[in-house]
């Protein structure tokens, strides 16, 4: 598979808000390559450089050091600005903050309209965006009447109107309901399935992380972990170390390997976890 | 509580009012506040209640919905009508005492005054009843949009009003929820002096100012993210169509105003 993303040397530093102090160095050298059709997490600690990170994929920041490619295209490279967040669509934390029209569709429409795609195309594409997260009935709808779950999905649909081939999303369901939550993460695992987009999901549910392809993990403005969720996840003394936890699953199985079971490590779902437990009682 | 209060005062429908292309009924209530200035008898005053009736009758929309529109500015017609009442001297005398006096033409005057006001705030009000605050941010953009060759801002003041309005809603309940973590906190914000009550406002105001600012900015990246780059090149999801309606009910408007016009060098 090709890499969509390939970040090389990554360095960033904020400007510093007074004169003569010293930048703040967010980033510290990142290299990190991300496959077409790759469901990524990036999880870390508060302040670990994740959304900073984020934000370098479609040139909202630029690296002060290094190199960050999206599809071949150079986020400095500003005549490609348009193409460059087109091909890779950024979803935020808040979903009232990033929702521009006082009706459903035209929100979605938002981004065609900006580039400019004649109505026929934007009118059929916005439709489709709408059917693909399930939002089709609340098309004239105002988004105050929507929940937390919905505006999120409309903000998705908005993203996807592009036809983005990777999208970027900064923990969008921090501010979501239990139920708000699964929706999102649904819709997002079926975009992935069905139409390849790339994901990159920035979290910092554990269990979120869990279900994904690959799972790079920061610290302090560095990548400390990069792996598949199995071979993360078993390492909970390295998380733990850093500040996080560990999914629930991963905590118990660790929990019975200290206390001298003969379980694997690289248990993460469910199922695994009690098909495991039942065959230790029947040992 | 606060989540009650309707902005713009539309009430949603499908009469034929409601189907008018926006830009034509702007340009149609232009013409009927000129068509009730225009004329000067009562003749006249008749033509334009006519068309504002038939209008009204048209929209469906129940009339008391526009009693409603002209009852905070009661007052305001009083003390015109009081004003001309007093301040006309001319004409027949019909009333003195004192100082004060009421003649023939200061009745008819201040009458006079007071129907054309109540005509006009119905017929305005027809327009924001039957149409979207969105599409009325729309067509006046739409109509506005001959002004950027002199390099008039129509696209990013349209945009400021559109999101304003898309706001609203948002920070009406956060404002709400500001009050209730004050309130939960003992603050009284209901009670006391006015100035006490005045000086727990700003309390409110500072956190509702700094959050608002905040979402200001997430909200300009989030646009950022998706490629805006202001008016140029942009394309729309809303059309506006002009049906052969549009064209008749401008027509028509028009003769109103012709009629209104003829009948008051008439008469």
């Amino acid at each position: 598979m090709e890499n969509i993303i390939e970040i090389k040397g990554l360095h960033f530093a904020y400007e510093p808000d007074e004169e003569g102090k010293e930048p703040v160095e967010v980033l510290k050298g990142i290299d990190l390559d991300i496959k077409q059709g790759e469901f990524v997490a990036v999880l870390g600690h508060n302040g670990c450089g994740k959304s900073t990170l984020a934000k370098h994929l479609n040139a909202i920041l630029l690296p002060t050091e290094g190199t960050v490619t999206v599809d071949g295209i150079d986020t400095k490279d500003a005549d490609k600005l348009f193409e460059l967040r087109q091909r890779a669509g950024m979803v935020f934390q808040n979903p009232d903050n990033q929702i521009v029209s006082s009706i459903v569709e035209e929100d979605v429409a938002f981004a065609l309209e900006n580039l400019g795609v004649p109505y026929e195309e934007m009118r059929r594409r916005v439709d489709e965006s709408l059917r693909a997260v399930g939002m089709y009935e609340y098309r004239m709808h105002s988004p105050s009447q929507l929940s937390g779950g919905q505006k999120q999905r409309v903000a998705i649909a908005g993203i996807i109107a592009m036809q983005p081939k990777c999208i970027i999303l900064d923990e969008p369901t921090a501010m979501l309901d239990p139920q708000g939550r699964k929706e999102v993460l649904a819709t997002i695992h079926r975009m992935n399935r069905e139409q390849g987009i790339t994901i990159v999901l920035i979290t910092h549910y554990m269990d979120e992380a869990a279900d994904c392809d690959r799972v790079v993990v920061m610290d302090k403005g560095k990548v400390v972990l990069d792996n598949v969720p199995e071979k993360v996840f078993s390492q909970v003394e390295k998380l733990k170390a850093i500040g996080l936890d560990v999914p629930q699953v991963t905590e118990l199985v660790w929990e019975l390997r200290k206390a001298g079971c003969d379980i694997s490590p690289e248990i993460i779902s469910e199922e695994e976890c009690v098909a495991a437990i039942e065959k230790l009682f029947a040992d | 509580m606060l989540k009650d209060i309707t902005i713009g005062q539309y009430f949603p429908g499908n009469s034929i009012i409601h189907r008018l292309d926006p830009r034509f009924k702007i340009v149609i209530t232009l013409i009927y506040i000129i068509m009730l200035f225009s004329g000067g008898n009562y003749i006249c005053l008749a033509v334009g209640a006519a068309f504002t009736f038939g209008a009204i009758l048209l929209s469906r929309i129940p009339v008391k919905m526009f009693w409603k529109s002209v009852k905070p500015l009661l007052p305001f017609l009083v003390i015109t009508a009081v004003l001309n009442l007093l301040l006309m001297s001319s004409g027949e005398v019909l009333w003195k005492w004192k100082f004060l006096r009421i003649t023939e033409d200061g009745l008819n005057t201040s009458l006079f005054m007071v129907i054309r006001i109540v005509l006009l705030i119905m017929g305005t009000s027809l327009l924001t009843y039957t149409t979207s605050p969105i599409t009325l941010t729309d067509a006046i953009e739409r109509l506005l949009s001959p002004l950027r060759k002199v390099k008039f801002p129509v696209h990013e003041l349209a945009m400021m009003m559109s999101i304003a309005l898309r706001f609203i809603p948002t920070l009406i309940e956060e404002t709400d929820k500001i009050m209730s973590a004050q309130k939960a906190r003992g603050a009284e914000i209901d009670t006391g002096s006015f100035a006490t009550r005045a000086k727990n406002l700003i309390s409110i105001l500072v956190p509702l100012f700094i959050s608002a600012f905040r979402r200001a900015d997430e909200l300009a990246t989030a646009m950022e993210c998706r490629c805006y780059h202001g008016g140029e090149g942009r394309t729309r999801l809303r059309q506006l169509k002009s049906a052969p309606r549009d064209y008749i009910a401008l027509a028509v408007t028009v003769l109103f105003l012709v009629g209104v016009i003829v009948l008051g060098k008439l008469v």
